[in-house]
Parts: structure tokens; sequence; C-alpha cells
């Protein structure tokens, strides 16, 4: 049994023996190879997602361990992408866990010239402070014939082909609820 | 696609752009179907094709109108087709006149407004609506007739015909003449094809359509972003449509959209003349909901549209809950009133004139993607107030300390008023929902990871936003308050995160009454006892089952996958697919099988779900005083449409004509060949000093820009960089600005393969590698040499890899019909090593607009038909905005 064992730990052995003929797999593995096992077997969870990028919508499965995104790969079962990702896609794991990633709310008061960092909260009241501000300071209640607009001009938005439907809605909900009519996104573009 | 037999692939670089997808043009490809790639530049997508065919940038619908004269002259159209099918048999108005009796205009021209009464567009038994185009001109209003195109008043009714298709006043006579001048001897003169090039397309494109066969058309954003962006579509439309190739299997005309959820964000707009569902947002004219469904639902007309006021309703009772009762009109009232145009150019104009105080940039980067950068960043820089929320700090949130404007002098950091906020967002990893993509399926995304520290999506953001006014607001006795107090703003939550789930559901519909989701759109009610966000998303939680997070494998379904995502409408895979089948309700043939009625169990069966009502026989015909989907008759394919036909010819609803005619570009070294008519004469410019435009024919000093310049993507990066820039594989892949350009022309100006050049217009300058390729081949237009250039557009002065933006070089002039602007062709001079720096910037392009001749009427006499140019357009310069009491000086 010794000297079976000592000759299957030679590739060539293995190779002229066994099935893997052309020496690309088993026959070639290395106790180190044989010990490898793919990234995606460490997580945990396996979310099914959809590519962030073109409007093809390529399934991901997002591989994840800890609360960090360990792998994106695609989904095989998908009709649309049967498993395929381009590089855009491929390279999707360094756009959510990349250092490029902003985390902490930046606040650049009038005439400075650097950011200063501010607190989430208070970012989020100083917000909703201004839109009630430009809000009636560009607000209309009446075209120049009287017809009612009751709008406000004062304030604008630009964004959402990146956004979820869920998301968009809710924009559109609330802007259109406070009277604010410049609300649009890369559609126009 | 893969069921194609040809596919066409024009104003499109599929395989570059949307590479997964173009797997499907390669699988029809090796079934034996021929591609064809119609471009400017020889790409990854023209490598791959059997053919390329070269053509100067803006001329495609010369090109088209080449196709449909060839088809018409040949008596190729599929003609069973287009009788049931399509208007084809229908009258027009004597009144109408076309291109050809006026020199490139239609009838109905107001040179001063620059726009078209439609009326003598109609059709002959119709009277059509009087009134200038003015208004509609101002608003985008044929992007608002959405899904269900523009109102037919009377569409019920018997329209006079000639089945024969022989009466000169018919829609397919008026087509055929209209299209006669547009010859393959003029075909090569406009485009630069030669004629055995462009008959090749037009052989294979009709051998591989009829009953047997069909052909797949593709474009994107190589098509919209013209100045006649409508019309290029509309022209593939009626190719398809005289070809019998919509609502068949491997038919059809596939917008390839850019973005995750752009297909969703117009779906569920963040448009300022769209409601949910492609509902009209209402103007100034509409004072209460009956006028207001008066004006989107036509007295007699055909169709589902026809159902509007049950979609309204529903809505109202989504947006304000129990506020809205049928005593106040489901707070119609509280909906903000538009009379205008309030589209996305306007208001950063508005912005660089002092007029808008704040503004949020929720994941999209202006500075760098939209075009004239320049006057993007001014705008910013006049801002109150500006909220940047994005994964990665972008050029947008940076403008006031690094922007180019900071090196020409024309932004001060110090004297830059802006505050501005950056609100890290989450990544698609770290929320849950839905995008809609290009096929209009919903795909849920479940939520993998927790966001970190303060980063947060646009839901938890907006749902925060919302609960914050409101309760500063609370108590207020202001009027104007009630639609913020009055608002149902209460979505299920998971912690302080609002339920996605919960939006979904709410926008799919529940009835009142129940409480249940309803199972679609035909459930709704116009009585208040049913709400629903979006009525065309109306199925997605049928069943209470969030059906666009079904995942059945590929491999465990059939070809048309039904249990993948969801699909509006109503999971229908495939658009008005009653036309694949014969009016008696047969297959056209047994290989394009689709859909057919089954005489047995009296309805329509199949491969996909009917886009028909499923019992109703192919012999029904509707009683004289039918209106909406009773008045369809069994053979009216096109159910959404106000007379069940496919429109060949526009009577109303395009602004810029019923029929697509070639105009040249806005910035364009030629003349029109074809008309007087030189450019699109209801194209929409803003004659500003910040916003000049190159002299185009027959203004003098073209050749002070003699190049045609186009814009594009790669597959490696993402429109304006900030998603891809950032990322040190996609940076490697593609780490520098180029500019490819032709070798004669590098002989010409001098330009070397990897040195510097720079590209002009009157708007900047701006450098980037000299790429010379053979792609950018150079055209014989019109017994002349044409030089194109080519530039991708996705740098910017952040990320691991930098560059100028090109979209620096790109004016505003904008389609009337949907204010999508023209930054697919322009012109351009092209010089060997760098651009000045810093305020020597400035002088330089002065100096070429001083040679130019360039004032703020350039470009803005829209009107030349007739040898005679028209007045100028001029935006009035009004001032801005006063300052009023208790506001910052």
């Amino acid at each position: 049994m010794g000297l079976r064992r000592l000759l299957s730990s030679w590739p060539v052995y293995r190779q002229l023996t066994g099935p893997d003929k052309l020496g690309r797999g088993q026959a070639a593995e290395s106790p180190r190879s044989a010990s490898l096992e793919p990234r995606t077997e460490q997580a945990t969870t396996v979310a099914s997602s959809v590519c962030p990028y073109c409007a093809v919508g390529c399934s991901q499965l997002v591989y994840a361990r800890d609360n960090q995104v360990i792998q994106i790969e695609g989904n095989p079962a998908s009709p649309i992408s049967r498993g395929r990702l381009c590089p855009k896609g491929a390279a999707s794991k360094q756009l959510v866990t990349g250092p490029q990633r902003a985390s902490k709310v930046l606040y650049r008061p009038p005439y400075a010239t650097e950011w200063t960092e501010l607190g989430l909260d208070q970012a989020m009241d100083m917000i909703a402070d201004r839109v009630l501000d430009a809000r009636r300071r560009g607000w209309q209640d009446t075209d120049e014939d009287g017809n009612t607009l009751r709008r406000t001009m004062g304030l604008a938005s630009l964004g959402g082909a990146t956004l979820d439907n869920e998301e968009n809605y809710l924009i559109k909900k609330l802007f259109t609820a406070a009277g604010a009519v410049q609300i649009e996104n890369q559609a126009r573009i | 696609m893969v069921n194609a037999d040809c596919v066409i692939i024009m104003g499109s670089n599929m395989a570059e752009a949307h590479p997964v997808g173009f797997q499907w043009v390669m699988e029809a490809k090796a079934g034996g179907a021929k591609v064809f790639h119609i471009d400017p530049r020889f790409t990854r997508t023209s490598a791959l094709a059997d053919q390329h065919v070269s053509l100067r940038a803006g001329t495609d619908i010369a090109f088209l109108g080449g196709v449909i004269n060839y088809i018409l002259s040949h008596g190729l159209e599929f003609r069973e087709y287009v009788q049931a099918y399509t208007n084809a048999p229908f009258l027009l108005s004597e009144q109408y006149q076309d291109t050809d009796d006026l020199d490139g205009l239609f009838s109905g021209y107001d040179p001063v407004s620059a726009s078209y009464d439609s009326s003598s567009w109609a059709y002959d038994s119709i009277a059509g609506e009087e009134g200038s185009g003015r208004g509609p001109k101002e608003q985008s209003s044929p992007y608002q007739s959405g899904s269900g195109g523009p109102v037919v008043e009377g569409g019920a009714g018997e329209i006079a015909n000639d089945p024969t298709l022989e009466d000169p006043r018919c829609v397919f006579q008026v087509l055929k003449r209209h299209y006669a001048r547009y010859t393959p001897e003029m075909v090569e003169r406009v485009c630069g094809v030669p004629p055995d090039l462009f008959e090749r397309v037009c052989q294979a494109w009709t051998a591989a359509s009829g009953r047997d066969r069909t052909a797949a058309l593709v474009y994107s954003v190589g098509w919209t972003q013209h100045t006649l962006g409508a019309q290029y579509i509309r022209a593939g439309s009626i190719i398809q449509l005289l070809l019998g190739n919509i609502g068949r299997p491997g038919g059809g005309i596939y917008a390839l959209r850019g973005h995750a959820s752009i297909q969703g964000s117009t779906d569920v707009p963040t448009l300022f003349n769209l409601l949910p569902g492609y509902l009209v947002m209402p103007d100034a004219s509409h004072g209460d909901l009956a006028s207001y469904l008066d004006s989107i639902i036509g007295k007699n007309q055909k169709g589902f549209w026809h159902n509007a006021d049950t979609y309204v309703v529903s809505l109202l009772k989504e947006y304000w809950g129990e506020k809205a009762t049928a005593d106040n009109d489901y707070c119609f009232d509280y909906l903000p009133r538009i009379n205008g145009d309030h589209g996305t150019y306007r208001t950063v104009m508005d912005m660089a004139d002092g007029k808008i105080s704040g503004y949020f940039l929720l994941g999209q980067n202006p500075a760098v993607g939209s075009a004239h950068g320049h006057l993007q960043r001014m705008g910013l820089a006049k801002l109150d107030w500006l909220v940047v929320r994005d994964l990665t700090m972008i050029e947008s949130a940076t403008f006031w300390k690094d922007s180019p404007e900071i090196e020409t002098g024309q932004i001060v950091t110090e004297q830059c008023a802006t505050e501005v906020f950056f609100m890290p967002a989450a990544a698609h990893t770290e929320k849950s929902g839905t995008f809609t993509q290009t096929m209009r399926m919903l795909q849920w995304r479940d939520k993998a990871v927790e966001p970190k520290d303060d980063q947060r999506s646009e839901l938890w953001f907006t749902y925060h936003l919302g609960r914050l006014l409101r309760e500063k607001l609370a108590g207020s006795a202001d009027e104007r308050d009630r639609p913020l107090l009055d608002l149902a703003w209460d979505y299920a939550t998971e912690g302080d995160e609002p339920s996605g789930a919960d939006v979904l559901r709410r926008m799919n519909g529940v009835d009142l009454r129940t409480g249940k989701a309803v199972s679609g759109y035909l459930d709704l009610k116009a009585d208040g006892s049913t709400a629903c966000g979006c009525w065309i998303y109306s199925g997605v939680y049928a069943d209470e089952v969030n059906q666009a997070r079904r995942r059945k494998p590929h491999w465990e379904q059939g070809p048309y996958d039904a249990e993948w995502g969801w699909t509006w409408p109503l999971n229908r895979r495939i658009l008005y697919n009653r036309a694949s089948a014969d009016p008696q309700g047969r297959p056209w043939s047994e290989r394009k099988a689709l859909i057919w009625w089954d005489a047995e169990q009296r309805k329509w069966t199949g491969h996909d779900i009917p886009d028909f009502e499923a019992t109703k026989p192919p012999d029904y015909r509707p009683p004289e005083d039918a209106a909406g989907p009773a008045a369809l008759a069994g053979d009216d394919a096109f159910i959404m449409m106000s007379d069940g036909k496919a429109w060949l010819f526009a009577p109303t609803g395009v602004l810029d004509g019923p029929l697509p005619t070639h105009y040249e570009p806005h910035e364009s070294p030629f003349p029109n060949l074809l008309y007087g008519q030189q450019a699109s004469p209801v194209r929409k410019v803003y004659g500003r000093a910040d916003n000049p435009s190159n002299p185009s024919w027959p203004e003098a000093h073209r050749e002070v820009f003699p190049f045609v310049f186009t814009a594009s993507r790669l597959t490696e990066h993402h429109t304006a960089g900030g998603m891809s820039r950032s990322l040190p594989y996609l940076a490697e892949l593609q780490p520098e600005l180029t500019v490819e350009v032709s070798p004669e022309l590098a002989a010409e100006r001098s330009l070397h393969h990897l040195d510097w050049a720079h590209v002009i217009t009157s708007r900047t300058a701006v450098d980037a590698r000299v790429m010379v390729t053979d792609r950018m081949a150079p055209l014989r237009v019109d017994g002349q040499v044409v030089h194109q250039v080519w530039m991708p557009y996705h740098w910017g002065h952040t990320g691991l890899v930098s560059g100028d933006v090109v979209n620096d070089l790109i004016g505003v002039v904008v389609d009337p019909n949907v204010f999508i602007q023209e930054s697919k062709v322009l012109t351009c001079d092209v010089r060997p090593g760098r651009r000045p720096r810093g305020p020597a910037l400035l002088d330089y392009v002065a100096e070429y607009r001083r040679r130019a001749g360039v004032t703020p009427e350039t470009g803005t006499r829209i009107s030349t038909a007739g040898g005679v140019a028209g007045r100028p357009h001029r935006e009035p310069s009004g001032p801005a905005r006063p300052a009023q009491a208790g506001e910052p000086s």
C-alpha cells in the first residue's frame, strides 16, 4: 500500500493510469491545489441580485460573510444572461467593496475651501429646512391668467436611472406633494 | 431576438455597450441570421456582424427613407399585415400638404414659433384639433402620450379608408410619394453609402421578412440623441411595420437602454411631464379632475387608454389615501401644474441665471455626464445649496474646488456661495428593490449585506426627508402645505428602513375594500375603491406574491421564461403579439407561431401571454356606439392605440411632422440635398451667449469647424465614470481618453498615433491621446471627402484615471418631442498638441468663435425653406430672480 500511495503522488503515474490522460485536471493536482477551494465556499449567505450597470439585467449571485461581500458571480439560471457578466459586472465587487466608497456625510459651507464632517441626522435636518425655505421662495400659486399652478420653482432634482423603482416612486411622490415639478433623470439625456 | 432571421443594428454599438445581451445576436447569427451594423464607426459590433455599413453621422433618416422607398417601389411590403394592422388604408384630409410640396415643411407650419398646427394632418373623416403646436412644444407633450399613444378623437368610429391602398389620399400612397425622392443615388450623396452596399442591406432586410421570416431592429442612444431622435425611431418603426415585423417572434424594435433602471425611471418617472404609468402631468389648463380626464381620454376612442380614469383615480388614492374622496376630486387639486419646459437643460440654464435655490443629484453626475458640462458646473456654482447622493465622490460634488473652471478663473472657491451636502449612498447589494430592464422586465434584488456608517438607500433618504418635512410643517394652517401633510406616507418599515416590498405592493395596487393586492390593471376602479401607484406595473404583486422575485431557471421552463421576473404589462413578453397571427387568428406560419385563436376553447393561446382580450374572437365586430376596449375589433392588434392600428403616418402627437423626413443636424457642414429646409424646422434651440452653436449651412465660416464629431461609450466604463473610473480593474483596462481619427485626417492635421491632440468647438477645447485608425474611414459625401472623429465620453477630473470632459464640447439643442439633446453629431476642429491651460483656454476658444462669426444667434434661424432664412430664436434675457425679503444677499 505504501508503494502504491507513493506512486500515486507522482503526477505522471496518475496521468498514465487514471482517467485524466491529458494531465490537465486531477492528475496534475498537488496537495496545495487539492486543498484549495473557491472563495464562494466561505460565504454564509448568497443573495440573488442584478447587475447595476447597463439595462440588460444580468443576474448576479452575491456571496457574503460577516456582512461583507466576498464575491459576485453571474447566475447561470438566468434566461437573460445565462451566468455571464461583462467586465463591468465582473468588477462590481470592487464597486461595492472598494476604498473609493464614501461612508461619511460631508459638508461644504458657503465659501469654504474644504469639506467638514457632519452628522447624518443633522444633515437631514438642515436639508429639510432648506427644502422648505427654497419651496417657499420659489412658490407660485397661479399663472398670469389666474390659472392654478400650486407649485414651487425653487428646487429641482436630477437622478433615478440607477435607482430602484420603489425609490423613484417615493421621490416623485414626495416632490410632487411638495409642489416641485423640475424632477428629472437620465432618461431625458 | 434569437428567433430573428436578420438583425439590423443602427445607432447602437451593442457588443460594446450591452455585451451580455449581444450573445443573443450571436446565437441568431449561428442559427443563420444575417447581421448588419450601420454606424459611422467600425466597432466591436461591426467586427462580429456579417456586414458593416459606414454612414455620415446624422443621416440615418435619409438611409431609412431609402429603405422605405426600396420596399414600396419594389412592392416588397407584407401586404396582408399592412392592410390589416396599420393605418395604411386610412384616407387623409384634403388640407394635408407634404414636404414634397413645401420644400421640406408639412402644412401648418408657423415660422414665428417654429412649431406646427397639426390639424391638417388628420384622417379625412375626423376633424383635427385646431390650435398651435407651440404649447405642446413647450411641454414635451408627445412624451406624455406614453403607452396610450396620442388620442384620435372618434377613433372608434368608421374611418374613411381604401382597403386596396390605391386611393391617392390614403396613407400608403402618401408614404410612397413622400419617400420617392429617397433613391439609392440620394442615399449615396447624403449618407456616403455606395448603392451596392445600400441595396445589400435592403435585400437582406426584406428577404428576411414576411410570413415565414422576421427581422429584428436594434437601436440605442445613437438614434435618440438627435434633434430628430423621435423621428429616427418612427422611421425604423415604419420599415418594421411595412415588413410585418412587429408583435412577432424574432421581429420587433429593440430600444437598448443604458442604465440598470432607466426604463423604470421612465415608467415610474422622475420626469417633469409625467406621472407614474405615462399619465400626463397636469398643466395650467386643467382646472379640475374632469377637465384633466377629458383632455387625456378621447371621447370616442378605442383601446385600453380609454380606462385612464381608473388609473388616475387609483394613483390619487395611493398618493393621498383616505384624504382623497369623490367630494374633493380625489385631491386632484393637490398636484402641481406644469406650463412650459421644465426639463433638465432648461433648469440648468435657470440655475445659471440664479433662478433656482436648491438641487438634488441622486446618483447622477451632470458635471461630466450631461451635455455642455461647463454650463452644468456654472449652474451648480450659482445655487444656494446642493445635495449630492452617490457611492463615491464625483465631479458634481467637488466643482467648487477642482472643476476646470477653477483653472480658468470662472469659479473662485472663496467666492462660491453654494452650500454642498455629500451623502454616501447604499449600493445595489445593500438594499432590496426592483430594476426595470430594457425589455420592460422587473427583477427584484435581495439585500446581501447592510450598508455601513452613513450610507443609506434613496428609499431611506426620501422616506425620512418626507417624515421631517411633515414634522416641521405639523400644525401649519397654510393651505399650500396640505398636500404634504395629507400625503399617505405610512409605508411598512424594517428597522428605520422603509420596506421596498410594501412600496412595490402599493405600486401594484390594493383593493381598499378587501385590503388585498389587485391582480392587474383591469381590477382598478374610478370610484375610489382601489389604490394603485403605477397602473402598468399592476400585476407585479398579484396573489400577494412578489412576482418580480421569481427565479425559475431557464432550463426548467419554456422559450419565453414566463416565471423569471415579471414584465409589464401583465407579464406579456412580446407587445402587440396579436399581430403574430393573421386577421383570422391563425399564425402567419408554423415557423413564426406565437399566439393563436383556439376555436374549440374559444380563447387565445400560445407560447406567450396574449396581449389581447383573452376571449375576444378574431371575427368580433364592435357595436356602433362602443368605446374603449369594447370598441376594439377582433383584429385590432394594436390595443393601446386610439384607432386600434399601428401608425405608419402619425395624424397627431408628433410635433415635428407626421412622417420622418431627412433634415441635417443642427451643426452640419453640408446643405440638405433633399429640401430647402436645412435642419429640423421645430427643433428647440436655446440661443444664449453661454450656449453658442457652430455655424451651419447656410451660415458663413462653416470651414472653421470642418469635421463631423460623434461620441459614445466603452464596455469598460459607465457613462460619467462615477461607477467605473475609480475601480482598479476598469481603470486599467481603459486608462486614457482618446480621439479616433482616420490616417487621412491624421496626415491632413499632422496628428500622430498616441501623441496628444485637442478637439475644438465653439464651447471649448478638450485634450486626448490620438488613436489613428481605419475604424473612422473618411466618406465621400456629395462629391466631397468628409472626415469624422469619435471620442468616448467617460472621463472627468476625479477617479483613478482622469481626463477632460468630452461633454464640454457639446452645446444644448433638443428634439422638440422629448427634449433630448443632439449629442451624437456636431462639428469640430482637431489640432495637434495639447490645448491651452487656464485663462488662455478661454482666449483660444473665443478666437475660434470670432473667426467663425459665432454670436448667440448662430444656428437659431430655424426656418430656411424656400431659400429664406427665418428670424433668429434667441432666449429672452430675463432678469435673475428678484431678491425677496429675508433672502441672504
